[in-house]
């Protein structure tokens, strides 16, 4: 007897329900609390035409080769200490085959300070390499060629300061400006949403990142001027959803303040990019990469009118969530970053960075970090998961999951309207509630054993094993102080105070402020002074703390 | 409710040092409001100084603080001096974040009451501070 395919679904729908169902209290939902139906069928597919990769609007990937064509590239985050000790991991990191550089700036570097500010001690050199002058950022890429290399820098409020230094160093290695490669993170709406490394005012800080855009869109044209960030977003505690809704938002905000310069959008768009989180529900996480994809496509083209078709495509970078590693049992964060990984993969990432396995307690060892490195090698040469392109498209519950992703996005981005746009959303508190509210949900779950966390409120053990992890010298700090104070004491006085004045006195008027800090920066003026400096003019920025 | 005698117990929540990362913080915060506590957080980068002038002006018993940086070392035990220098060491100091097990013995050491670390559940602070403060109303 023929049964037809409705009946079928209707004698599966009564065997589900008939048949065992676990009792032990857990939710069914993703991470993020997206209701998930227990099967998935052609009932949940779009109606909507085929898509294919390397076409509008990309949900299937930017390449029509995808990783046939080209894997991601592997780019590891990394830099502690001092400048020396940063150069020497980079050197290494090179010889062994290694094309890009990723630094991570200590806490004083990133909030626009001198090693000896009093509100340096005990942070200089513990999350990151300090870098106080162009005699720093000289050292930390002492000997590596700069027009052979490409390197993202992590770094926002002072990001336009930092980026002047590299164009510096690369002067005096005869490398002209058009000729260099890498990114800059400069979001700084996502500072003031989530990660919350902001020092000016908002409407100042735009002002930089739309003068470090305008400025490299004719100087420094393969530099990524911008990398639009999520993961912060996420790891603040957002769910999946809002990560993408909020940070997609702030990719808006920054082409409309472009725009609103006199930018032509097919003349930034495509050097804009993207920073998500690869967290652990897995297929969640692709999801919401293929919809970022689909979203920004239909936006760049149908709402900003972008006709060039580098333009719609949004390019971005994917980190495994830090938020998701165990300090208990801590050799279990390799099989949660390897799933992470695998998802970034599926959903389509240009370029990964693996954490290691150790970084829920302190920066990697080079043990650790050569682990978290090869899983990536690992999904790419022995899964044989990059021989197809999106892999996973057509299947029922992963197109349905896309769309439902943006769905809440679209959702989002009302709301956001609804409120004035993006900077007013941040001054009154609504994407810090959101977050706040999200991640003390989260946390509710997991306290009430709705969520597992293996080796945290399941499957834990009494006595942890400890393991090593890398200690930063406190000899370090008065060491560093002393190299800047010798800066300060050694270079050309009356330039480097004249530098600083044009710079205060351009940033009250409407210049681009890159060619100021640009020659504050040759002069040696350090970055806390120039940051200061720019102070004088912004003033600071504080915020109402939202619990 | 009846009415009580004592006061409820006041906790000054911070996070010191220069990073941003708040999310712990806020998560703690909520929760001790939610189990009765007075809770007073201070918001992001907040010096020694800062942190104790929050808590003498909220007349606080307890300090929370939470770092993420690794700038702990310096900072739990600035605070602790402060407080000495002050004259108010019956003000408890406790602390969370990113703690590597061999600080947690040298902080102690150095006067901080008791370090929370990662995957605590929050049901524990709350018995700790209910064992710390038996008599108090929270």
């Amino acid at each position: 007897m023929k049964v037809r395919a409705r009946d079928a679904k209707e004698v599966w729908r009564e065997e589900f329900e008939a048949g065992p169902a676990r009792q032990d209290g857990l939710e069914t939902s993703t991470i993020s609390g997206i209701p998930l139906k227990p099967l998935y069928t052609s009932d949940d597919l779009p109606g909507r035409p085929e898509e294919l990769p390397g076409q509008f609007p990309y949900t299937r990937g930017i390449h029509p080769s995808g990783y046939r064509g080209r894997l991601w590239t592997m780019r590891q985050f990394s830099g502690f200490a001092t400048a020396e000790e940063t150069n020497r991991r980079y050197k290494y990191l090179l010889a062994n085959g290694q094309t890009g550089l990723s630094v991570a700036f200590d806490m004083p570097t990133l909030m626009g300070q001198d090693s000896d500010a009093p509100t340096s001690r005990g942070e200089v050199g513990h999350c990151g390499v300090a870098i106080d002058s162009l005699a720093d950022m000289e050292t930390l890429f002492d000997g590596i060629p700069l027009g052979d290399i490409t390197t993202s820098m992590t770094i926002n409020s002072p990001a336009a300061i930092l980026l002047c230094m590299y164009i510096a160093v690369a002067e005096k290695q005869g490398v002209p400006a058009s000729r260099l490669g890498g990114t800059l993170q400069n979001d700084i709406l996502k500072e003031f949403i989530a990660q919350k490394e902001f020092i000016f005012p908002p409407e100042p800080s735009m002002r930089l990142v739309v003068d470090s855009i305008e400025y490299c869109a004719k100087e420094v044209p393969k530099w990524n001027t911008i990398s639009i960030s999520g993961y912060h977003i996420r790891e603040a505690g957002s769910t999946a959803a809002q990560e993408l809704a909020f940070t997609l938002a702030d990719g808006m905000a920054y082409v409309d303040a472009c725009i609103e310069r006199g930018m032509r959008i097919d003349d930034f768009a495509s050097r804009l990019s993207f920073f998500f989180d690869a967290h652990i529900d897995f297929f969640e996480e692709i999801a919401k990469f293929r919809a970022a994809r689909r979203i920004w496509a239909r936006w760049m083209r149908e709402r900003y009118g972008a006709q060039q078709e580098r333009s719609w495509k949004l390019r971005f970078h994917t980190q495994t969530a830090g938020v998701s590693l165990t300090a208990q049992q801590p050799e279990l964060n390799i099989a949660r970053t390897a799933v992470e990984a695998l998802a970034a993969v599926l959903g389509g990432t240009q370029s990964l960075h693996t954490n290691a396995m150790d970084e829920v307690l302190a920066l990697p060892t080079d043990r650790a970090a050569r682990i978290a490195l090869r899983t990536q090698q690992l999904l790419a040469y022995e899964t044989g998961v990059a021989n197809t392109i999106d892999p996973l498209g057509g299947s029922y519950f992963i197109e349905a999951l896309t769309d439902e992703m943006e769905r809440q996005a679209e959702a989002y981005f009302e709301r956001i309207e609804e409120i004035g746009g993006v900077i007013p959303a941040i001054e009154s508190g609504f994407f810090q509630k959101e977050i706040a509210d999200a991640s003390f949900r989260y946390q509710q779950e997991v306290e009430q054993r709705r969520r597992i966390v293996v080796g945290v409120n399941e499957f834990t053990v009494d006595d942890e094993e400890p393991i090593e992890i890398l200690r930063i010298d406190p000899k370090l700090e008065s060491e560093q102080a002393a190299r800047v104070r010798e800066v300060r004491r050694k270079r050309d006085q009356a330039r480097c105070a004249n530098a600083l004045n044009s710079l205060r006195k351009a940033a009250a008027g409407t210049d681009n402020l890159m060619p100021y800090i640009l020659d504050a920066v040759r002069a040696y003026a350090t970055e806390g002074e120039i940051m200061r400096s720019l102070i004088d003019v912004f003033g600071t920025y504080t915020e109402t703390a939202v619990v | 409710m009846a009415p009580t005698a004592t006061k409820p117990v006041r906790i000054v929540v911070a996070k010191v040092g220069l990073d941003g990362h708040d999310r712990g913080v806020k998560v703690v915060a909520r929760a001790l409001r939610d189990a009765g506590y007075e809770v007073i957080y201070t918001g992001l980068r907040q010096t020694p100084e800062m942190v104790v002038d929050a808590a003498l002006q909220e007349d606080a018993q307890v300090i929370g603080l939470s770092i993420h940086s690794g700038a702990h070392m310096t900072l739990f035990p600035a605070v602790v001096d402060e407080l000495k220098r002050r004259d108010a060491t019956d003000i408890v100091v406790f602390g969370g974040g990113i703690i590597p097990d061999d600080d947690i013995a040298a902080l102690k050491k150095r006067g901080v009451a008791e370090i929370f670390t990662p995957g605590t559940p929050l049901q524990d602070i709350v018995d700790w501070l209910r064992k710390r403060f038996p008599d108090e109303k929270s």
